[in-house]
């Protein structure tokens, strides 16, 4: 794979250079000091000294709600108005597996056009970062990425090195050729393999989830289920921040004035309540306990026996967003046996603030 | 639409065809008959199903819903469904009449293996709105009826007015090449001339049952399949041999909204037919 050279102060033109003809994505800081993805066409609100974003990039691919069809008796009109070219610029490592695992995902056994279409549009530009305490990655071996980007920046001491991952990563370089530098010096090569020695030592979150297949299976009975029920919310946060959920509920509503509907697609959570309820009032997964289960067992078992390794890509969002601390690194260490003890004693010290 | 989306457009699963309601009326208090034929003479002809598949029907402002296919793939051309009124999308249904268009799509599912099962004895215990599904493999059986061995239907329902597509079991009853037990819990009419009592009743009256030779497809409400699944293994049917299809909350049919998912499969593409032995390691199934 090729690697260029870019000046830090060459950036800004660069994207300049390349955000004519797409939407610029990129991280901007919110007055809550929370960052989130979102279109930008000042570059002086990019800020790429952050760790994850409240919600994940998946968010631009599926949109939290969108029209599908306009339908009227005789014609459905396919609606793709949400599509568009983007540019998703400073995307971390963990957050680019995410996207390969709903590449997988949708395109498994019948693909779903709406995700395809607006993935052939989106261009990809990874960013390099640095791990806080809730960063899984390093276990989840989701903290670097060989595929899956169009370009990705390592930002070293005064310049960027550049992955070009595809050829239309190659034509963005070629957009404005003199910003970049072919020549890598090995003082560069130096700085890159320091800071890389640097990061990984960063990690301090340490959870491996090789047996959880097998946990899950011989811990299905077991009462941390029924724990983790009585403490959960049902809020379904944890699937909304996940970066490979993917469940979707389906709306049908007429438009006033217009002799058509709106079908149209929104996020739907597992954890919710009526989530497995059909119609007649059978509920299949009536208590929060086999919801979470659900959950949790689709993480860490079932993406494994279908796609080779879990869902979970470590980013660490369920970890900051759910507000009684379920998230995969309690849940796995319980169910290793670990910790239990203390993870339900500053559950209940949290509970009863 | 640009020109570019077109293509999308033509290979979108998510699109429904238009679909004509041929005919409709009451089987009971709550269940509706309906018999459909999609609009376009060329796609209504290219339809391919198999029995137990499902197909997703939507009506305009109220949404879509998955619904077993009734009919026989025998039996080309038309679609029917019994379909119960019991929600946003079946209400909708409900008041639609003859020459009325809906949405359709599909086939959807694993559908029951028909290979394995051709040269078998073919035992069919329906509760309810199981009939819905199994009717599809009764008339598949009996249009193809030199392709099986025994074909023994055993049908129950609360009272007489409940049982689904009764006068057309009942004229069954007078074919010589099929066994055919109806029964009812109550019979509140006084001029009931079947079986009374629950399902699991008739099992007795079942003689000569070679069950390595037999598949023993079950479907009905949640309470039936303890029992009927009790017997099935008490006249030692194989577990891999007994099959029943499941209901589940589904918003796409093809593996993609999550809403059907039990461990690591999705009813709409490994299901909605399961053996007996995939319940017994997948515990969520029923």
């Amino acid at each position: 794979m090729k690697i260029v050279k870019l000046k830090k102060a060459n950036l800004f033109p660069f994207l300049e250079s390349i955000s004519k003809e797409a939407e610029l994505w990129a991280p901007v800081k919110m007055e809550s000091n929370k960052h989130t993805f979102q279109e930008v066409n000042d570059f002086s609100q990019i800020d790429l000294d952050y760790t994850r974003t409240i919600l994940p990039p998946r968010k631009i691919l599926i949109p939290a709600q969108f029209n599908m069809f306009q339908a009227a008796e005789k014609e459905y009109h396919a609606d793709f108005s949400h599509v568009s070219q983007k540019i998703i610029f400073g995307i971390h490592p963990c957050d680019i597996h995410g996207l390969l695992t709903m590449d997988k995902f949708y395109n498994y056994a019948i693909a779903d056009p709406y995700y395809l279409e607006a993935r052939k549009k989106l261009l990809i530009l990874g960013h390099s970062c640095w791990p806080d305490e809730y960063c899984m990655c390093k276990s989840t071996h989701t903290h670097v990425v060989e595929e899956g980007y169009d370009l990705f920046f390592t930002k070293l001491t005064d310049d960027y090195l550049v992955w070009i991952g595809s050829s239309r990563g190659d034509d963005l370089i070629r957009v404005k050729p003199d910003l970049f530098d072919e020549h890598i010096t090995d003082e560069d090569i130096r700085s890159f393999i320091q800071w890389r020695e640097e990061r990984d030592k960063a990690f301090t979150a340490d959870i491996d989830f090789a047996d959880m297949p097998d946990l899950m299976e011989l811990k299905y009975n077991d009462p941390i289920w029924e724990h983790l029920g009585e403490a959960c919310l049902a809020c379904g946060s944890c699937t909304n921040v996940c970066p490979t959920c993917n469940c979707y509920n389906v709306l049908d509503k007429p438009v006033l004035g217009k002799n058509y509907t709106n079908i149209s697609r929104c996020w739907d959570a597992c954890t919710l309540e009526n989530y497995s309820g059909v119609a007649g009032g059978e509920n299949f997964r009536e208590k929060r306990g086999d919801r979470l289960k659900l959950w949790y067992t689709h993480k860490l078992q079932a993406y494994i026996s279908k796609y080779g390794k879990p869902a979970c890509i470590g980013c660490g969002r369920c970890y900051v967003t759910c507000p009684v601390g379920i998230n995969v690194y309690t849940v796995s260490k319980s169910l290793e046996g670990e910790e239990v003890d203390s993870f339900w004693n500053r559950l209940r010290k949290e509970v009863a603030k | 639409m640009n020109g570019e989306n077109k293509s999308t457009e033509l290979n979108n699963p998510f699109m429904p065809v238009a679909a004509r309601i041929v005919r409709t009326y009451p089987l009971t208090d709550d269940v509706n008959f309906f018999q459909i034929r999609i609009a376009d003479m060329e796609k209504a002809l290219a339809f391919r199903y198999q029995i137990g598949q499902f197909a997703m029907l939507s009506v305009l402002g109220a949404g879509e819903a998955p619904f077993s296919i009734s009919s026989s793939p025998s039996r080309p051309g038309l679609l029917e469904f019994c379909i119960r009124k019991t929600g946003t999308v079946t209400d909708a249904l409900f008041q639609l009449k003859e020459n009325d268009l809906i949405g359709l799509r599909g086939p959807y599912g694993n559908g029951f293996p028909v290979e394995k099962m051709r040269n078998k004895d073919i035992l069919i215990v329906m509760g309810g709105l199981g009939a819905a599904p199994l009717r599809s493999v009764l008339l598949y059986c009996l249009d193809n009826r030199d392709q099986f061995g025994r074909v023994i239907l055993l049908h129950g329902a609360k009272k007489p007015a409940d049982m689904l597509l009764r006068e057309e079991f009942l004229s069954l009853k007078r074919r010589e090449d099929l066994e055919c037990y109806l029964t009812v819990d109550e019979d509140d009419t006084g001029n009931w001339t079947e079986e009374t009592g629950v399902v699991t009743k008739l099992f007795p009256k079942l003689k000569n049952i070679e069950p390595e030779n037999t598949y023993g497809l079950v479907c009905g409400p949640p309470v039936m399949y303890k029992f009927v699944l009790a017997e099935m293994l008490n006249i030692n049917i194989p577990r891999d041999q007994i099959l029943m299809t499941l209901e589940r909350r589904m918003k796409c049919g093809v593996g993609k909204c999550g809403h059907c998912a039990i461990d690591y499969i999705y009813t709409c593409l490994d299901g909605p037919v399961f053996t007996y032995w995939d319940v017994i390691h997948m515990r969520e199934l029923i």
